[in-house]
């Protein structure tokens, strides 16, 4: 039995980027502080890829007496993670330097919030879940605020703390009512004590609440006002790994939760989860559509779209799984390169924020606008972008349940929502110009482009993500 | 020759095309004139190459032709599956005929952003033609709604005053209609376990299932056509795009609505079109006789003939209902002359407007005094459209009556009454802007049609008497796979029938 092992080479990677971590800390302490911002951002993407690359290579198997498993559904999430806090971090060091933001805790915290998060997707027992999300929450909590200098940042900081908090204190209340009717905390016993027979009403009170914190986590309606605030008051790459990273660990973590322990009791939370996710879209749709700040209008974008891959979730299959998976991965590329963009929206050395800025960029920056334009539509799920086939999957998987009514829902918002991303492309090529941008750094290039390609050549060579994500949902339901 | 992916390469030429567009630099006159030839060149090339399907096509057999299959995504079993038969390989032909007019009707005309233009159309092109040869529903959805973002920036960013609000409102309802679809794609492939196409038509889907499938099928195809009530995209659409956005619209786009009727609503769910029949034929009725009245008291010529549009393609959905092989011919028929009549019509109202920038009816008037020429033209597809014997337009009006007329007398009479109105409509427009005095003082200074306006109106002066005088070749190719497509209809309709025969007894 694997559960009765210790196994640390499984933790590999974890172990590897928390020790980095520190020891970039003690590297920033004595390397004369804030001067070494750029040097430790750059040495944790370097540990972040390193550990990537262990991720891949790691034996895996359980871990920690049953805490812990480093099986391919994780290692899929991990790389993501990885992927999004490592583009994070690279997309904030010349913004940090030009908004006097250069602390080098910066990147030492995400790679702390990193850790947390892998751990999340790794766990197999509520204690350990805890843990990883709360490692990850604090991290996050003060990466919110770290420019304390300002109202609007300390605000949405201190938003972000208190609501994380009781979201937290959800879970966690949850998780003893669920322990306190079973008598275990452990996943995989969870599992054949629902195999058993009905829910007692005690778990399933339990359930609501762990779900209900799990929601906050993801930005999920009702839990979601936090968001839009939070979004809108961070600096602008903190919202972007705030849109990726800990949404991707999240959303990861709410499916381990509930195709692990609450597999065999999918009827139970079904409605829950298609409830959540009908909200989520129609708010995501509606909610966005006369927003004018456009971090304000990613915000309920990403709401929308975390209802999009709960479509998944309420599907409660393996291949509902894979969905999920494929949408993340898809929503990661796609963010990240939404967020190169809105980094790029800097007039006369200032950063601006509203979609009226972006006015006749086609003009201006007609490279810039086209990769705007692109990744536009493939935010609403236009055919042949890469959009299209994560909502493809997730909707593919819940017509297979039987969920027609969900999935027509879902379409029908899509189109509300497609609104908004063509006012982002109409403003963009339809309208007179404004001043132009200040030039872009090379990394945004970079990585505008290299999204962009990505949207454009998934039509063509689709299978490396849905193969993988494919052998990631199997290794969940155990085959 | 025949073991080339020659459909592929026809596909996806234009997309070449299109990355050679893009790559071009430097001073923006020579980037224009460089952007217009490749974009010229790859368009005419394609259409050379797509004639040799005509060539090649063996007009005896239903099966599909030109075949190619390749595994795309294995793990959904869902594959590159590309081919035509008589139905589609005329459409495909359409797409690559009418690109390159467009491209040469906007030599002039666009002036701005003629880079951005023409990879637009390029890739438009390759929309167009993926989606009549796609063989995979699911390849067949991406080529269908993909037209949209092209059609959106070429409307957005080169169309009239109200251009925004046309282009939003043609993006959204076509989408809303097509995810509808998608949803009835997603439950088709979740009871066939397939989404290919000759698979699909074989797969025999259940009564009620097939209700809700077509009536899935419909709000998108409806809205493509598109048919009364969800027409009212078309003219706001039609006027504020330019000239060859038009062209290409109302020639090929609405064409899509039709094709799918023919590809899945039919041989899929026979059972479901036998019953929303009377729907069909009802909305197409009111199509007919409420826009032609509607297109008498426009005043402004691209409306004019958007609702014109509407008015034909109520024939096509007529015919396409009939489930007879004089129906459904005559549909495909008057979709292929209704393609070319409708785009140079669009054209003729381009030569005017490029002078005059107004669209307004009263502006003109009296210009055969100056413009001999173009009134010869525009009266030849003016007639075109009203279905003057002798012209494409006539053929596949007949067609269609003579369908209608063995499926029921009513409708044929009803649609007749549409062609009477037709005529009104036309030929008021005709004498409005061509006849009576030439008092206007900026018209007395306008000039015919120059030599690029000629050649680009030849060819298609040519198709449409060729297709009138002589329709032999087009109606050869369409015979055999529509006879199939009609069996195959009849038979499911008739094990029905004979499955409720039992059911009674």
């Amino acid at each position: 039995m694997g559960d009765t092992m210790l196994n640390l080479w499984a933790a590999l990677p974890e172990m590897f980027l928390a020790v980095a971590a520190l020891a970039l800390l003690m590297f920033g302490v004595f390397a004369g502080k804030d001067k070494a911002f750029r040097t430790v951002s750059w040495a944790a993407v370097v540990a972040m890829l390193v550990t990537a690359f262990l991720v891949i290579m790691g034996q895996g198997g359980p871990a920690f007496f049953g805490q812990f498993v480093a099986d391919p559904f994780a290692q899929f999430c991990k790389v993501l993670i990885l992927t999004g806090s490592a583009l994070g971090i690279i997309m904030s060091i010349r913004y940090a330097e030009r908004e006097r933001m250069a602390r080098f805790e910066f990147p030492i915290l995400i790679t702390l919030a990193t850790v947390g998060m892998m751990a999340m997707v790794s766990a197999t027992d509520m204690l350990s879940l805890y843990l990883g999300l709360e490692l990850q929450s604090l991290a996050l909590y003060v990466v919110a605020a770290i420019r304390r200098d300002t109202v609007r940042a300390t605000e949405s900081g201190l938003k972000y703390f208190v609501l994380g908090s009781i979201a937290s204190g959800m879970l966690l209340y949850g998780m003893s009512m669920v322990y306190g009717f079973t008598g275990t905390t452990n996943f995989a016993v969870l599992a054949g004590v629902m195999a058993e027979g009905s829910l007692s009403v005690g778990t399933l009170v339990g359930l609501a609440f762990m779900f209900a914190g799990l929601c906050f986590k993801v930005s999920a309606v009702p839990f979601h006002m936090w968001t839009p605030d939070v979004y809108e008051g961070a600096p602008t790459p903190v919202t972007a790994f705030f849109a990726v990273a800990p949404k991707i660990a999240g959303l990861a973590l709410f499916v381990r939760v509930a195709m692990g322990p609450f597999a065999g009791v999918v009827a139970d939370w079904q409605q829950i989860i298609v409830l959540i996710s009908i909200l989520s879209m129609l708010v995501g749709a509606f909610a966005a559509l006369r927003q004018e700040n456009i971090k304000r209008l990613m915000a309920y974008s990403s709401i929308g779209h975390v209802g999009f891959a709960l479509v998944g979730l309420a599907a409660g299959t393996q291949d509902g799984v894979q969905a999920i998976l494929v949408y993340l991965g898809i929503y990661l590329v796609m963010n990240i390169g939404t967020f190169a963009v809105i980094l790029c929206m800097r007039r006369n050395e200032r950063m601006v924020e509203d979609i009226v800025d972006l006015s006749g960029l086609a003009k201006t920056k007609p490279m810039m606008a086209a990769v705007t334009a692109i990744l536009m539509f493939s935010m609403a799920g236009i055919p042949p972008l890469a959009g299209f086939f994560g909502k493809f999957y997730v909707f593919k998987a819940a017509v297979d349940s039987g969920l027609i009514t969900l999935a027509v829902i879902g379409l029908v918002t899509s189109v509300v929502s497609a609104y908004y991303y063509l006012r982002i492309i109409k403003v963009m090529y339809f309208d007179e110009p404004v001043e132009d941008f200040d030039r872009n750094g090379t990394e945004m290039n970079v990585i505008m482009a290299v999204a962009t390609i990505v949207m454009l050549a998934f039509v063509f060579f689709p299978n490396p993500l849905t193969d993988s994500a494919a052998v990631a949902a199997a290794a969940l339901f155990g085959n | 020759m025949s073991d080339w992916p020659i459909l592929s390469i026809i596909t996806f030429l234009p997309l070449v095309g299109a990355v050679f567009v893009l790559l071009i630099r430097g001073e923006e006159a020579n980037v224009a004139r460089n952007a217009r030839w490749v974009a010229l060149w790859t368009s005419g090339f394609t259409f050379l190459a797509s004639l040799m399907l005509w060539v090649n096509f063996d007009n005896s057999t239903a099966d599909f032709q030109f075949v190619e299959k390749a595994a795309w995504m294995p793990g959904l079993n869902i594959s590159y599956h590309m081919g035509v038969d008589g139905i589609s390989m005329l459409f495909v032909i359409l797409a690559t005929f009418l690109t390159p007019i467009c491209i040469l009707s906007a030599w002039e005309a666009i002036e701005k952003r003629v880079k951005e233009y023409m990879i637009a159309f390029l890739i438009l092109e390759t929309m167009m033609i993926g989606m009549f040869s796609a063989l995979d529903a699911m390849l067949f959805y991406i080529f269908f709604e993909g037209v949209l973002i092209p059609m959106f920036i070429i409307i957005g960013v080169w169309g009239g005053q109200r251009r925004v609000y046309a282009a939003f409102k043609l993006f959204l309802y076509t989408l809303l209609g097509s995810v509808l679809m998608l949803v009835a794609l997603l439950a088709m492939y979740f009871d066939a376990g397939t989404t290919d196409i000759p698979s699909l038509m074989a797969h025999d889907f259940g009564y009620n299932m097939q209700l809700w499938l077509w009536l899935a099928f419909f709000a998108s195809f409806a809205v493509k056509v598109p048919m009364w009530p969800v027409h009212t995209w078309l003219p706001d659409a039609h006027v504020e795009a330019p000239t060859a956005g038009s062209v290409i619209l109302a020639g090929v786009l609405l064409k899509m609505g039709g094709y799918g009727f023919l590809r899945f609503s039919l041989p899929m769910m026979p059972l479901a079109s036998e019953t929303f029949a009377p729907l069909i034929f009802t909305l197409s009725i009111i199509a007919v006789i409420y826009t032609s009245l509607v297109a008498l008291v426009q005043s402004d010529m691209k409306k004019l003939i958007a609702y014109s549009s509407i008015a034909h393609m109520g024939f096509v959905t007529i015919g396409a209902f009939t489930f007879n092989q004089h129906g459904i011919e005559g549909s495909i028929f008057q979709m292929l002359s209704h393609g070319v009549v409708s785009g140079a019509l669009f054209l003729c109202v381009g030569v005017v407007y490029d002078r005059m920038h107004t669209r307004e009816i009263d502006a003109y008037g009296g210009l055969v005094h100056r413009m001999p020429g173009y009134a010869v033209i525009f009266m030849f597809f003016t007639m075109a459209s009203v279905g003057l014997p002798g012209t494409g337009g006539f053929v596949g009006e007949v067609l269609v009556l003579l369908g209608a007329f063995e499926a029921n007398t009513w409708v044929a009479f009803f649609a007749a009454t549409g062609l009477i109105l037709g005529a009104a409509y036309a030929l008021y427009l005709y004498r409005r802007i061509v006849f009576g005095a030439l008092t206007k003082e900026n018209l007395k200074n306008i000039l015919d049609m120059n030599p690029r306006e000629w050649l680009i109106f030849a060819p298609l002066v040519i198709v449409v008497i060729w297709m009138g005088v002589y329709p032999v070749p087009f109606l050869d190719v369409l015979h055999v796979s529509v006879e199939n497509l009609v069996n195959q209809v009849e038979t499911a309709q008739a094990a029905a029938a004979q499955a409720a025969q039992l059911a009674a007894n």
